[in-house]
């Protein structure tokens, strides 16, 4: 295996870039379009191809830091200079895990899908364990710091953690302006049962 | 496996909610008690043998002549030794790949035909690769898990499968890997193996075919391969495919050792 990289790698230097990706050839083979999904979605931006390296090859650091910066760079703060929209539509967007799979209807809005892996609401037991527990998130307060930094970590996961396992919301455009502005309210907002603990119940 | 979600419960949910997803996992063990070895997987694996050996396609034959890779005709334990390198094709198959196989070279078939609906739809009734893949695991019941790795085509398809296992790509950047790359997480309340250890892939691997409650047919590990595409937002698997074969090949060699346990039963 390691000798059949070196002479991949060789022959990159030789050619140029244009070796045949082998993960890529068996993917392109292997899938059909279905419904509104079509096979160019197996197609990898940078981003992807270097989070697509099994963990003990990862590591490259100069990389990484260019693909962090090109990350931040593209993230799109709020036209209007608002972050915060509704908690209680947030609650529907971080409770949905529906949106662009083919099962899906395309004419539906995609969820966020955040209770897949973070606890958010206390009260809710149904909560997955991938990312962090997000319970309280409000504490932070609601300076510009905290709102650009939260806003950024939902467009771009990538711009602070290279090969986050998160979805890019904004940058892949899974959520829009509006449902992110509720997210960030479900998360920010000192009414949003997230911040209400426990004991604070009626 | 019941101890291991126990464990994490507890580990990570304040006290009521650790009750009450406790309490939904042993409602689903006291029913899979229940049910013993009344798997309802059993009527579908009477049927898969049927399908064996009654004639179909333009050539009237059946299955019998097969050679899942113990030789022409040979089921028991032939299931688990999948994926494997077969000299008639040069090339690793998995169980639908060859079944398909066979289906073409023994009884006249066509691929069209056979691609038209190999699983079945929530509600529908199974299909035959739902029924033959239950039947030929229930002949591997108890088996080693031991996929062939002597033949260099098997390498290549195990390594392709790690590349394939941590390929993120889609609206979603999702890979395998973004769900079962690492030990001890869950999805909502659905516990995830790790597929890159042996224990994980191990209990993954055992328990597929599996009878899916919640659809009240037989899944297969073909099929498994297939919805994980669909959840990670990429287009649809297609069935016996490279892909599907090399991911499978990595799940396999990782749970080598351990023994099949399927037809399974799950949520």
């Amino acid at each position: 295996m390691k000798f059949r990289n070196a002479i991949a790698a060789a022959v990159v230097l030789l050619a140029g870039p244009v070796c045949a990706d082998e993960a890529y050839e068996a993917m392109k083979a292997s899938v059909v379009d279905k419904n509104f999904v079509t096979t160019e979605r197996i197609e990898r931006d940078d981003i992807q191809t270097f989070c697509s390296k099994p963990r003990a090859e990862a590591g490259d650091m100069e990389r990484m830091q260019e693909l962090r910066a090109a990350s931040m760079a593209g993230v799109e703060m709020p036209a209007d200079g608002e972050f915060l929209g509704s908690w209680e539509r947030g609650y529907d967007i971080a409770n949905n895990g529906r949106g662009l799979q083919y099962s899906d209807s395309p004419d539906e809005p995609n969820g966020g899908n955040c209770y897949a892996c973070h606890q958010l609401d206390p009260r809710e037991v149904a909560y997955g364990t991938i990312g962090p527990s997000l319970t309280g998130y409000g504490a932070r307060g609601q300076s510009e710091v905290v709102l650009q930094y939260t806003w950024t970590k939902l467009w771009d996961t990538h711009a602070y953690n290279v090969c986050s396992h998160m979805p890019r919301f904004g940058a892949q455009g899974i959520l829009t302006e509006q449902q992110l502005k509720d997210v960030m309210a479900y998360l920010l907002d000192p009414a949003s049962p997230v911040n209400v603990p426990l004991a604070n119940e009626d | 496996m019941r101890n291991i979600i126990a464990k994490t419960l507890c580990a990570v949910v304040a006290g009521g909610a650790a009750a009450l997803s406790a309490a939904q996992d042993s409602i689903f063990d006291e029913y899979r008690e229940m049910m013993g070895d009344d798997n309802p997987a059993i009527f579908v694996i009477d049927e898969g043998e049927e399908y064996w050996y009654t004639p179909a396609g333009p050539k009237d034959a059946t299955l019998e002549q097969c050679d899942l890779g113990l030789g022409p005709g040979v089921v028991e334990g032939a299931y688990a030794q999948f994926p494997r390198y077969f000299e008639d094709v040069d090339r690793v198959m998995d169980v639908e790949a060859r079944l398909e196989y066979c289906m073409i070279e023994l009884q006249g078939r066509t691929r069209e035909e056979i691609h038209a609906k190999p699983y079945s739809l929530r509600g529908d009734l199974g299909t035959e690769f739902e029924a033959l893949g239950a039947w030929l695991a229930d002949q591997s019941n108890g088996v080693t898990i031991a996929p062939g790795q002597d033949h260099p085509k098997e390498r290549d398809m195990y390594a392709l499968g790690e590349q394939l296992f941590f390929y993120r790509a889609g609206p979603h950047d999702f890979s395998c890997a973004t769900c079962h790359g690492q030990s001890d997480k869950r999805i909502r309340l659905q516990a995830l193996p790790d597929l890159t250890t042996h224990e994980g892939a191990a209990e993954g691997y055992s328990s597929w075919p599996a009878y899916r409650i919640s659809e009240g047919v037989v899944r297969t590990m073909g099929w498994r391969m297939r919805d994980c595409f669909r959840q990670q937002r990429m287009p649809e698997l297609i069935m016996g495919s490279e892909a599907s074969i090399a991911l499978q090949t990595y799940l396999a060699v990782n749970a080598a050792g351990a023994e099949m346990a399927a037809p399974g039963l799950k949520r």
